[in-house]
């Protein structure tokens, strides 16, 4: 099953909010993880294994790498989900 | 050059009688009990159903995010070091490079690490936290305090079982006595309430079983004592070079003079019933503090209220001390909170700091009948006043190993 782009971010605010404490209001698609909202490496770990979870996709260990915005996490998300 | 001089500037503390050290200090001279039925059902494993659980949940005292990322114990430590270095007056301008940190905890992590240990085994490697090994470590408590407060001296912890605590205190003593630090945030912590831990315990008997009356289980001294009571929590001093203190015009509770350490080379979990290691350890302390056994008017004993450890002790007060044994007022707190493990010589501390700063020293409850080998003068059921003057008190601390640790403080 696909999953759109509005769910998925909607998913990942929820996500970055319950494991750094980001307010939901301020994730945004063009959002750093590392330097607007100060996920660090060992919090990202944490992210990534809950996307994995509640998205029901595989992100591997080379690609969390390329995840610098909420935005590619959303469109990686995306694009493994069709 | 003399010898630099450490006093002690902020206290904290989290503990099963109170969320702070003003609150667990009122509880202790009303002789309140902390210790209470757990009311987890993994109880029913095990022979003992109860502990003494810290009076105020972490959760009320630090931010949800924060405290995912925290062990427990780490989170006592944070607790108990917040509330000291704000006691201190936030002496936030000192160069970090002179600032340390030694806090200790007996067991680390342990609960991090059986709950982690589950989500493997249930759902897999890719579950495990990667926050579990920063949570277990058992230097995780000191080093998370080092971090928020940028303390570049040195961050330490020495594991010695039940004399963590004090042997972290005596070790920053030494930091500070030896140049490498001005000031020390030290103390001790343990997060152990856990069903593997406590049948651990209960499996060597150390465990007191009074199910049907657990306010009444810890009862240092007293005839029919069956065993300790795990208790939670930890405590925190501020220690500050004396020049330093008073150059910043610091509040000053009291000074710490000294410290004794040896071991018993005799086995890993009965104390030597010759207590020639805890008489050695007291001697050592006194000498190390410039003092004598005549100025002492203090113990806070370690008297976990187990059969053979309060009497060994109490024995080894009374060889060391001789005569002057007879002007010691004996306090065993953990009748009230518990045995904190790790965080005991540390909770203990503070309240010898407490005792001379309000020259009282604290009761021991839940003693019905005085065990008649106990040979020291034990203050029981309410405070009783120290004397005015300047007066001296020492923090006996014992560990599984054989690891004998005595303090000493002063009123300056």
């Amino acid at each position: 099953m696909s999953l759109s782009q509005a769910d998925v971010l909607a998913g990942i605010k929820e996500i970055v909010e319950e494991v750094a404490g980001i307010p939901a209001a301020s994730i945004e698609l063009d959002k750093n993880f590392t330097d607007d909202l100060e996920v660090d490496s060992l919090s990202m770990v944490e992210v990534v294994v809950e996307c994995e979870n509640r998205f029901g996709v595989k992100i591997p260990d080379e690609k969390v790498t390329d995840l610098i915005t909420v935005g590619d996490a959303v469109n990686f998300i995306v694009e493994a989900s069709k | 050059m003399s010898q630099r001089r450490v006093v002690v500037t902020g206290l904290g503390a989290t503990t099963p009688l109170g969320g702070d050290v003003d609150t667990t200090w009122k509880a202790i001279l009303a002789g309140h009990s902390g210790v209470r039925l757990l009311t987890e059902e993994w109880r029913e494993l095990l022979p003992v159903h109860f502990a003494a659980r810290v009076a105020t949940e972490p959760s009320e005292q630090m931010e949800r995010v924060e405290m995912r990322r925290l062990d427990r114990s780490e989170q006592f430590a944070l607790i108990a070091s917040r509330e000291a270095w704000k006691d201190a007056g936030s002496p936030d301008d000192i160069d970090k490079e002179r600032l340390g940190v030694v806090i200790a905890s007996g067991i680390g992590g342990v609960i991090t690490l059986l709950d982690q240990f589950n989500i493997l085994n249930e759902k897999g490697a890719r579950s495990v936290s990667p926050h579990t090994v920063p949570m277990l470590m058992p230097n995780g408590p000191a080093a998370n305090v080092g971090l928020e407060l940028q303390a570049k001296a040195g961050v330490h912890t020495p594991v010695s079982a039940c004399a963590s605590g004090a042997e972290a205190i005596g070790y920053a003593l030494e930091m500070i006595r030896t140049n490498r630090a001005d000031i020390i945030v030290a103390g001790g912590v343990e997060a152990a309430i856990h069903q593997l831990p406590m049948a651990g315990f209960a499996a060597m008997k150390a465990l007191s079983t009074r199910n049907d009356d657990p306010a009444r289980a810890s009862r240092p001294y007293d005839a029919n004592r069956d065993g300790f009571v795990l208790g939670e929590g930890g405590g925190v001093l501020v220690l500050e070079e004396y020049e330093h203190a008073k150059a910043r015009g610091a509040k000053i509770y009291c000074e710490i003079s000294g410290q004794g350490l040896t071991s018993d080379g005799y086995h890993i979990a009965a104390p030597d019933p010759d207590g020639s290691g805890v008489q050695r350890a007291i001697k050592f302390a006194l000498a190390n503090a410039g003092l004598s056994a005549k100025d002492i008017f203090h113990l806070n004993a370690h008297a976990t209220s187990t059969p053979a450890g309060d009497v060994a002790e109490a024995n080894a007060l009374r060889k060391a001390l001789g005569a002057d044994a007879d002007h010691v007022a004996v306090s065993a707190t953990k009748s009230m909170t518990g045995h904190l493990l790790g965080g005991a010589g540390a909770i203990e501390s503070v309240f010898i700091v407490k005792a001379l700063q309000d020259r009282l020293a604290p009761p021991t409850i839940n003693i019905d009948n005085l065990d008649p080998a106990v040979t020291v003068d034990v203050v029981r059921d309410k405070p009783r006043a120290l004397p005015t003057g300047d007066i001296a008190a020492l923090n006996d601390s014992f560990g599984f190993g054989g690891h004998n640790v005595v303090l000493v403080f002063n009123t300056i």
